[in-house]
C-alpha cells in the first residue's frame, strides 16, 4: 500500500491555478522527497493532504483514506510540520510541544526527552525569545515524539544550522528503520539527495519529473573527465558526447547513459590515464527542468 | 549575555544623528500623531463644551458638585476644588483633569516605547546604531517626538478652552499641567524601554505605574477633601492641585518639572549601562512541561484569554462598584434635572431604571469581550497557529467550538461579577440588600444577548472569515443604541437590530422569557452554521 497517492490534484485561490494536475506518491516505508522552487505548489499539495484545504479535483488518498472526509482519524497516524512555524508566544518551547503532542496521543516522556536533548532545545524558554531554528525544533521534536506511520514535513530543515541538519537526517533515518514513511519537502537538493529514496519534482502545480534517484539519473548525462595519452579530439564524433572542452591531453564531457559503452571502449583505444565519471547531481537534473528559470532559482539558492 | 556593560560616559558624540532619527519618526508617525493629537484635543474640548451646555444654571451645577464629591465621583474625577461654587472651569479642571491625564500619559509612554524597546526588538534599532549614530541618540528622539505630540495636544487645548470662554491664564495653566503630566509618564516609558526586553512588558509596566499613580491619587483625595499627603505622592494629583478656574497656583508644575528631569536622568543613565537588544531585567523562564489543564483546545484558550479575562473582570468590577455606589446620589441628581432622565431613558422608579442602565453598560461590555475573544481565533489562523492545531488529532468543530465556549464563560462570568459588584454597592449605599438580587438578574439577562454576538462573530470565522472585522459594527451599532438609543429617539426596529435591544430593561421591566428563548435560539443557529462552514472551508482562508 502507498502512504501517499495523489493523481491529477488541481486546486484553485480565485483565478490562481495553484495546483493544476499533480501527481505524488509515497509508497510505504519510503522517505519521499518533493522538489520545487518557492511558489511551485507544495505547501499547498501539503497542506491538500493534511485536509487543511480541499482539492478542486483530482484524487488523494493518505493512508488509504480520503485526506479531507477522514481528517481527524488520519491526523491520529500522522504528524505534521508546517513550512512556517508559529507559536504561541506566552507559551514555553516545552508547553508547546506537550499541546501539541497530546492533541494526537499520549505523551512518551522519554523520547520527547531525548528529542530535547538531541536537537539542543531548552524547553523552559517563551516561544517568542526563540529563534526561527529554534521554532522549528519545537515543531519537529512534536512531530518526531509521537509514534505516527507517516510524517509530512514542510522544508522542515530551514533555520536549522548544519549541526541540527545532521541530527535531523538521523532522525528522518530512524523513522524509516521502524518503518515509518516520510514526505518531505524542500528546495534544498543536497538534503534530498541524503535522505530521500524517491523525488518528486514539481512546477507550476504540476509533476514534471518522480521516481528513485537512480531512475531519475538514468534520464540524465553522467559527467566525465579523461585523461589520455593521445589528443582526445575525436570524441566529438561519438554520438551521445555533449559538451565537450578539451584541454591538452584532458577531456571534460557529458554523455547520455545509454552511451557510456561505446566512448569508453574509445576512451580505452585513446590510451587512457585516468578517469573521473560522476552521476548527475540533483541539482542537475533540477536545473535540467528548471534551466530557462535559472534565476529565479538562484534568488532560491539564496533565500 | 551580561545585561549590565561597563558604565561608558556620554561623549560628544552620544547624540549625533538624533535630528536625523526624530524626523524620521516624525515622518513614520505622522497620520499616527495627527490622530492621537486632534481626537484628544476635540474630545477634550467637546467635552468642556458639552458640559457647558448640559449643565446652564447654578442649581445644576450644584447637584453635579454633589455627585463629584462622593468617594466614586472623586475616584473617577478629582479633589473637588471648587464645588461650593461650581463654575464651569472648576468643572473643566475637576472632571476632566484625570482622563485627560491618563489619555495623554497613555499616548506619551506607548510613544516612547514604540521608537526605543519595539525598535530594539524588532531589530531595526541594531541597524539604525551601526550607523553614524550617538548612543543615547534613539532615546533622545523618542522623547523629543513624545514631548512635541503633549506639546501639541497641549496647544489645541489652550485654544480650545480659551475658545469657549474661559480665563486664558488658568487655561494656559490648566494645559500646561495636563502636559508636564503626560511628559512625565513618556519619560516613565523610558525607563521601562530599559529595563524590559519585550515591548508588551516595556508599555505593559509603564502602564502600571500610571494605574498606581491614578490609584494613589485617588485613595489620596478620599481620605481627606482637596488631598491628604497620600494624595502628592502621585504626579497626576500635582496637575489637579494647580487648582484652575479656582485658586490657581503655579508652584505645583515646578514637581512635575523636577520629576521629568529626574526620570530623563534615570532612563539615559540605564540607557548608557546597557547592551543594545537586551535589558535589565531577564526575560523569565517557564515550566519545561506543559500542566495537566494545557491539554485540548479549551486548555489552550484559557491559557491564552486568562490574562485578558482578569483584566476585563477587574475593569467590570471597579465598573459595577462606581455604578452601584453612585446610586443615591444619581437618583437624587436626576430628580433635579429632568433633561438628564430624558437621557438614561428613566421612567417609573429612579434607582430600577438607573439599574436597567447600568446593565446595559455591562452587557455591551461582555459584548465587546464576547467579539475580540471569538476573533482571536481568526489571529490565530492568520499566524499559522490553527495550522499547526488542525494538523493533530484535532476534530475542526471541536476546535471552534471550543473557542465559542471558553467566550461563552468568561462572558458571562463578566456579566456575573459586574452584577454582583453594582448589587453589593447598591445595597450598601440604600442600605437595602434585597437590591443585590434585582441587580444581578439585571446583568444576567444579558447573557443570551451576548451569546447571540458571539454567534454572529463565530458564523464569519466559519462562513466568511475574510469579512470577520464586521463582528464590531454589531457592537458599535449595540453601543449606539444602548448609550444614545433613549436620546436620540431611535425606532423600536432600531434599537432591535442589535441583539441587546431585545434584551428586557430588568428591573424596570419584567424578564421576557419569550426574548430570552428567542435570543438563546438564534444563538444556537449561528453557532452550528458556523460549525458547518468551519467543517467545509479551506484553513488557512
Amino acid at each position: 500500500m502507498n502512504a501517499v497517492e495523489i493523481s491529477g490534484l488541481t486546486k484553485r485561490f480565485g483565478d490562481v491555478r495553484a495546483l493544476d494536475g499533480l501527481d505524488l506518491t509515497v509508497a510505504a516505508g519510503s522517505v519521499a522527497g518533493f522538489l520545487g522552487p518557492n511558489g511551485a505548489g507544495k505547501s499547498t499539495t501539503l497542506r491538500v493532504l493534511l485536509g487543511l484545504l480541499r482539492a478542486d479535483g483530482g484524487s488523494v488518498r493518505l493512508l488509504g483514506e480520503d485526506p479531507w472526509a477522514d481528517a481527524v482519524a488520519l491526523h491520529r497516524r500522522l504528524a505534521y510540520v508546517p513550512g512556517e512555524v508559529t507559536l504561541w508566544p506566552n507559551l514555553t518551547g516545552g508547553e508547546a510541544i506537550d499541546l501539541l503532542v497530546r492533541l494526537r496521543g499520549p505523551v512518551d516522556r522519554r523520547r520527547r526527552d531525548d528529542l530535547l536533548q538531541r536537537f539542543e532545545l531548552d524547553p523552559t524558554k517563551k516561544a517568542r525569545t526563540y529563534s526561527k531554528g529554534n521554532r522549528q525544533k519545537v515543531a519537529l521534536v512534536a512531530a518526531l515524539a509521537a509514534d505516527v506511520e507517516l510524517l509530512v514535513l514542510d522544508e522542515p530543515t530551514s533555520g536549522l544550522d548544519p549541526l541540527m541538519e545532521e541530527v535531523f537526517t538521523e532522525c528522518i533515518a530512524e523513522a524509516k528503520a521502524a518503518g515509518r514513511s516520510v514526505l518531505l519537502s524542500s528546495h534544498i537538493l543536497a538534503e534530498v539527495e541524503k535522505v530521500c529514496d524517491t523525488v518528486t519534482i514539481i512546477r507550476n502545480g504540476r509533476t514534471v519529473e518522480s521516481g528513485t534517484l537512480a531512475q531519475l539519473r538514468h534520464l540524465t548525462r553522467n559527467t566525465v573527465t579523461a585523461v589520455t595519452r593521445t589528443d582526445p579530439a575525436a570524441l566529438a564524433h561519438l554520438v551521445g558526447v555533449h559538451d565537450l572542452t578539451v584541454n591538452g591531453h584532458r577531456a571534460t564531457f557529458l554523455v547520455d547513459n545509454e552511451h557510456l559503452e561505446p566512448v569508453t571502449r574509445e576512451l580505452a583505444a585513446l590510451g587512457l590515464q585516468s578517469l573521473v565519471c560522476a552521476p548527475p547531481s540533483l541539482e542537475q537534473l533540477f536545473l535540467q527542468h528548471y534551466g530557462d528559470e535559472l534565476a529565479a532559482l538562484e534568488s532560491v539558492g539564496s533565500r | 549575555m551580561s545585561a549590565v556593560a561597563v558604565a561608558v560616559r556620554p561623549t560628544s558624540t552620544a547624540y549625533v544623528g538624533t535630528g536625523t532619527l526624530l524626523r524620521a519618526a516624525l515622518r513614520r508617525d505622522r497620520r499616527r500623531l495627527l490622530i492621537w493629537v486632534l481626537s484628544l484635543g476635540a474630545v477634550t474640548v467637546y467635552s468642556a463644551v458639552g458640559l457647558g451646555a448640559i449643565y446652564t444654571t447654578a442649581a445644576a451645577r450644584q447637584s453635579r458638585a454633589a455627585v463629584m464629591s462622593t468617594p466614586a465621583g472623586i475616584i473617577l474625577g478629582g479633589p473637588g476644588y471648587g464645588t461650593e461654587n461650581y463654575t464651569l472651569g472648576a468643572m473643566i479642571a475637576n472632571e476632566l483633569s484625570l482622563s485627560v491625564i491618563v489619555a495623554m500619559a497613555i499616548m506619551s509612554l506607548l510613544f516612547v516605547v514604540r521608537h526605543t524597546r519595539a525598535e530594539e526588538e524588532g531589530g531595526s534599532a541594531e541597524l539604525v546604531l551601526s550607523g553614524a549614530v550617538g548612543r543615547r541618540a534613539p532615546l533622545t528622539a523618542a522623547l523629543l517626538l513624545m514631548a512635541m505630540a503633549d506639546l501639541a495636544v497641549g496647544v489645541v487645548v489652550t485654544l480650545g478652552l480659551v475658545g469657549s470662554g474661559l480665563t486664558a491664564t488658568d487655561s494656559l495653566a490648566l494645559a500646561t499641567a495636563w502636559v508636564l503630566t503626560g511628559v512625565a509618564f513618556g519619560c516613565v516609558g523610558g525607563i521601562t524601554a530599559q529595563l524590559m526586553t519585550q515591548t508588551r512588558a516595556a508599555s505593559g509596566s509603564a502602564l502600571a505605574v500610571l494605574g498606581a499613580a491614578v490609584v494613589v491619587r485617588g485613595v489620596g483625595d478620599i481620605v481627606r477633601e482637596h488631598g491628604s499627603a497620600f494624595s502628592w505622592l502621585s504626579p497626576v494629583a500635582w496637575a489637579q492641585q494647580v487648582r484652575a478656574y479656582v485658586d490657581l497656583r503655579w508652584w505645583p508644575l515646578g514637581l512635575s518639572v523636577l520629576l521629568i528631569a529626574l526620570l530623563a536622568t534615570v532612563a539615559f543613565a540605564l540607557n548608557d549601562r546597557r547592551d543594545v537588544g537586551a535589558g535589565l531585567v531577564a526575560p523569565r523562564r517557564g515550566p519545561a512541561t506543559a500542566a495537566a489543564s494545557l491539554a485540548g483546545p479549551g486548555g489552550l484558550l484559557v491559557r491564552l484569554q486568562r490574562g485578558t479575562v482578569v483584566g476585563w473582570a477587574v475593569a467590570l468590577l471597579l465598573l459595577g462598584l462606581t455604578f452601584g455606589s453612585l446610586a443615591k446620589s444619581v437618583v437624587g441628581m436626576v430628580a433635579d434635572i429632568p433633561a438628564l432622565a430624558d437621557a438614561v431613558g428613566a421612567t417609573g422608579d429612579l434607582t430600577d431604571s438607573f439599574a436597567a442602565a447600568a446593565s446595559t453598560y455591562f452587557g455591551l461590555c461582555a459584548s465587546a469581550f464576547a467579539v475580540a475573544s471569538v476573533l482571536r481565533l481568526r489571529g490565530e489562523e492568520g499566524a499559522g497557529r490553527t495550522e499547526l492545531m488542525l494538523g493533530t488529532a484535532l476534530d475542526r468543530r471541536h476546535y471552534l467550538g471550543a473557542g465559542v465556549a471558553v467566550t461563552a464563560v468568561a462572558g458571562s462570568l463578566l456579566l456575573v461579577v459586574a452584577g454582583l459588584a453594582d448589587g453589593l454597592a447598591t445595597a450598601a449605599v440604600l442600605g437595602d440588600a434585597g437590591r443585590i438580587g434585582p441587580q444581578l438578574l439585571a446583568a444576567l439577562v444579558f447573557v443570551p444577548a451576548v451569546l447571540v454576538v458571539a454567534g454572529i462573530a463565530a458564523a464569519l470565522v466559519g462562513l466568511a472569515p475574510r469579512f470577520t472585522p464586521l463582528a464590531w459594527l454589531v457592537v458599535v451599532w449595540s453601543l449606539i443604541t444602548g448609550l444614545f438609543g433613549p436620546l436620540l429617539h431611535l425606532p423600536r426596529w432600531a434599537l432591535r437590530l442589535s441583539p441587546l435591544g431585545w434584551v428586557p430593561k430588568v428591573p424596570v421591566e419584567d424578564v421576557d422569557v419569550l426574548a430570552l428563548t428567542g435570543l438563546l435560539v438564534v444563538a444556537v443557529a449561528l453557532v452550528a452554521a458556523a460549525l458547518a462552514g468551519f467543517r467545509r472551508r479551506d484553513v488557512p482562508a
